[in-house]
């Protein structure tokens, strides 16, 4: 127990060199740390969002409403195709994942069999002997569908946040359909989540001159026409409260390449311009219907319908409306960042401002310092020289600790601050197991040496199985934890390992040292 | 210069942990039974990780007169608004109570308080939590203080005895519901950095009652016929020395998270400041006791009214 061989020291002193070389960057200031070149330490620890300030945002991608209008949709399309070549049948609706219908001559069955197939490949067909045809997609393949609505909604968050310039957001999928945004140092939430609370879907459709709103409200909507609400600000200046329009899109939003917040006559407008094939059809479109009304929608609303004067044909354009200047440049750089699309809804918040942070970090930091000088004094006071060498143990402790978080980038968060504080507390307690048992050793009749021998080898075992204790406590809290505890997890963890390491390692290296130069007689136990 | 150690304890302490069971136990019961009614009857004070809804946190210079404020924002007619003061008078915590509609309307509820407020204001935390995810947080939250508690027994267990993981099992049980046994009779905050603190708690008692086990067990080997409420008696008190230095450090650091820590995390530093007590306590005076009634040496017969340790007892 008391002999160190050369390696062994050397590793030591390895250790406690490398762990202290990872923590010296987090004295330098931020900017300058990060000029240092990738040779030497530069990481410093990385400060959660409680404290350097930002926004946490956890968003719910509405799967269930883009799977249902597929529902919808595919019903559209099995009756179209039944309709075509006139397959009679009743009873077509949307059932679980997939649709159901029944076939009023089930000879008819082998035929409905391949239309259906045509509407889409992975659809399962089962069918009956009496004509009952039931068709769902397989769970691989609706897992596949949310998936793909999940990524492409990661991607147009990325890119609206983007946007408005924040630095260095973290933006990934939580679970199934969710997304975990983390945005450092924003200072105004509410806009972003403004921003990310917009579908923002644009498509352009032409107006059905020949239908009234009116009948269509009253139920009479015209085959191959659907009706929509303008917008509410609108009908209160005497515009049209609803508009029937066709249902066939003219050109959708996904064709745009540009949109940039304009002015024109005086009026904040949107102009954009379409990519070769949506201006093409933009143009044809245009040229065929001038005089009629061109209506512009968005996210379900008709923000303006525009009559078309002439043809416009060099596939860009504008979308005027009653809009405010910030409506045109939020509007503009929705349609650059592309529709979402399924809905998000926000889930959870949490947003510091940076004076808290700055606060938080300036008590974290006292009570540190607190918690430090009087567990240093404390141990000082109790156990003397013994103490003094506990203290350094515990001085390196803490630099390892900071190091060993540097050097994995953990977050270190508020409640990680007070991980760091408990584990000063905590980390002597090895040593006092220690001394402890070598004072029951010397009163035994031991030998200073023997009782040091002895000591550290029985306190050990008993020190591993006490740590070890905590330490399931806190894997337990990093597993079902979240964000902030998460960070308390951490610091109490990679604090229990060096503090076992610091305890018995390097105590037992300076006291065996202290040991072999004085050669004491008696232990001031 | 190897000034003296110190004797915190004296040496050579002959407590009678064993005959004062009773007790002991009984205080324990006593806790634990005020905590369950308190439960019962007031429940828990959660704050909103696991209740759901609005938290904002404002500085307002100078300090705002409250009825005022609360007047102001009562008009908005948001639903239940509660206010209160966080630390210092120009410090206002803002709560909105959440209902189904908070998760689609939380944007604008958040904009019409921050626009009631007006300029000069600093925001300084805003949080908003759904009912969706309260509800995944107090199921995570109540998964974690559950399977600690079973990995802990397990652990010691494995370590020890069937006997120790029972009674450390126990322990932490009564720890545990100590612990929220006080937040619910003083209607402190109960909210995720509170569970981190129960957990901790938990795993910083056991921690101490390993210690004793550990010596317990050293003992068992040592001393083959020794009654077993002495050999008890006799652990508990040779480690004495070592719970109690432990304890006051760790109480040094946890109180100056109590003191200097600030005001977010004091429901925490709370929970740490007595949980260190109820560690202490429950270790030397649960944990360790009651192993007396789990016959640690089957070839020796369970004691009897009259422990021989009491006679020896000082």
């Amino acid at each position: 127990m008391l002999n160190f061989s050369t390696w062994k020291i050397l590793v030591i002193v390895f250790i406690c060199a490398f762990g202290t070389a990872m923590a010296v960057p987090n004295l330098l200031p931020r900017e300058t740390a990060e000029t240092l070149p990738d040779w030497i330490p530069h990481k410093q620890i990385n400060l959660g969002l409680d404290l350097q300030g930002g926004s946490h945002l956890l968003m719910e991608v509405e799967v269930d409403s883009v799977l249902k209008e597929s529902l919808n949709s595919l019903v559209d399309e099995i009756r179209t195709a039944f309709r075509k070549v006139r397959i009679g049948y009743t009873g077509l609706g949307v059932q679980g994942t997939g649709a159901t219908v029944k076939l009023t001559n089930p000879s008819d069955l082998e035929e409905a069999r391949a239309l259906i197939r045509n509407v889409d490949k992975q659809l399962e067909i089962e069918t009956t002997e009496s004509g009952q045809i039931t068709v769902h997609w397989s769970e691989s393949a609706m897992r596949e569908r949310t998936k793909a609505i999940v990524d492409q909604s990661i991607e147009i968050v990325g890119r609206r946040v983007d946007e408005t310039g924040t630095r260095e957001p973290t933006i990934q999928r939580e679970g199934e359909d969710r997304i975990l945004i983390q945005l450092p140092g924003v200072k105004d939430p509410e806009r972003i989540k403004q921003l990310l609370g917009k579908t923002a879907k644009l498509t352009f459709h032409l107006v059905d001159s020949g239908a009234s709103a009116a009948d269509a409200q009253a139920g009479h909507v015209p085959p191959g026409d659907v009706l929509l609400p303008g917008l509410e600000k609108d009908a209160e200046r005497g515009l049209p409260a609803a508009y029937v329009l066709k249902k066939r899109v003219v050109v959708g939003g996904e064709r745009l390449t540009d949109a940039q917040p304009t002015v024109e006559q005086g009026r904040p407008v949107v102009s954009f311009r379409f990519d070769t094939a949506g201006g093409k059809r933009f143009g044809d479109a245009t040229r065929d219907n001038v005089g009629h009304q061109l209506a512009i929608v968005l996210d379900g609303k008709v923000i303006s319908a525009p009559v078309i004067r002439e043809p416009i044909l060099g596939g860009s354009g504008i979308i005027s409306g009653n809009f405010t200047t910030e409506e045109v440049t939020d509007l503009a750089l929705l349609l650059r960042a592309g529709a979402l699309p399924a809905p998000l809804t926000v889930l959870e918040e949490r947003s510091v401002g940076p004076s808290l942070g700055e606060d938080s970090i300036r008590a974290g930091k006292i009570a540190c310092a607190v918690g430090f000088a009087a567990v240093v004094i404390f141990m000082a006071v109790v156990y003397g020289l013994f103490g003094v060498i506990a203290d350094i143990a515990l001085l390196i402790n803490l630099v390892l600790l900071l190091g060993f978080l540097s050097l994995l980038q953990a977050t270190l968060t508020l409640p990680g601050i007070a991980g760091i504080v408990l584990t000063m507390g905590m980390a002597v307690d090895a040593n006092v197991l220690i001394y402890e048992r070598i004072r029951e050793e010397v009163r035994a009749g031991r030998t200073p040496f023997s009782a040091i021998g002895t000591g550290f080898e029985r306190a050990i075992a008993t020190i591993i199985d006490s740590n070890l204790t905590t330490f399931i406590a806190a894997a337990l809290l990093y597993i079902f934890g979240s964000g902030p505890v998460r960070g308390f997890a951490v610091t109490l963890t990679i604090g229990l390992m060096t503090s076992m390491f610091t305890a018995v390692m390097v105590t037992r290296l300076m006291v065996v040292q202290w040991l072999v130069r004085t050669r004491p007689k008696a232990l001031p136990v | 210069m190897t000034w003296k150690w110190l004797h915190i304890v004296p040496p050579d302490t002959r407590f009678d942990f064993i005959g004062k069971r009773r007790w002991s136990l009984g205080l324990s019961i006593a806790l634990f039974v005020i905590s369950i009614v308190s439960l019962a009857v007031q429940g828990l004070n959660f704050g909103i990780d696991f209740k759901g809804g609005i938290l904002i946190e404002v500085r307002m210079e100078p300090p705002p007169n409250m009825a005022d404020l609360r007047g102001k924002l009562n008009a908005l007619n948001l639903g239940e608004v509660s206010l209160q003061e966080f630390g210092a008078p120009n410090d206002i915590l803002i709560r909105v109570q959440a209902s189904d509609e908070t998760e689609k309307e939380q944007n604008r509820i958040i904009g019409a308080v921050k626009d009631a407020l007006g300029e000069g204001v600093d925001f300084r935390r805003t949080e908003f939590v759904g009912p969706k995810v309260g509800a995944e947080l107090v199921q995570a939250g109540m998964l974690a203080i559950l399977f600690s508690l079973i990995g802990i027994s397990i652990y010691v267990w494995f370590r020890f005895e069937w006997q120790f993981g029972l009674g450390a099992m126990i322990s932490t049980i009564h720890d545990i519901v100590t612990t929220v046994g006080l937040f619910s009779l003083f209607q402190l905050e109960f909210n995720l950095t509170t569970v981190a603190a129960v957990l901790t708690v938990a795993g910083y008692s056991v921690n101490d009652t390993v210690v004793i086990y550990d010596r317990i067990r050293e003992n068992m080997r040592k001393y083959k016929k020794l009654p077993i409420t002495e050999l008890i008696n006799r652990s508990n008190n040779e480690t004495l020395s070592r719970s109690v230095i432990t304890h006051l450090t760790t109480l040094l650091a946890v109180l100056a998270l109590l003191v200097f820590g600030g005001e977010v995390i004091r429901g925490f530093s709370i929970a740490m400041v007595w949980g260190i007590f109820v560690g202490a306590y429950s270790s030397v005076f649960v944990a360790v006791p009651i192993l007396v009634y789990f016959n640690l040496r089957p070839d020796q017969p369970p004691p009897g009214s009259e422990p021989a340790a009491a006679r020896e007892a000082a």
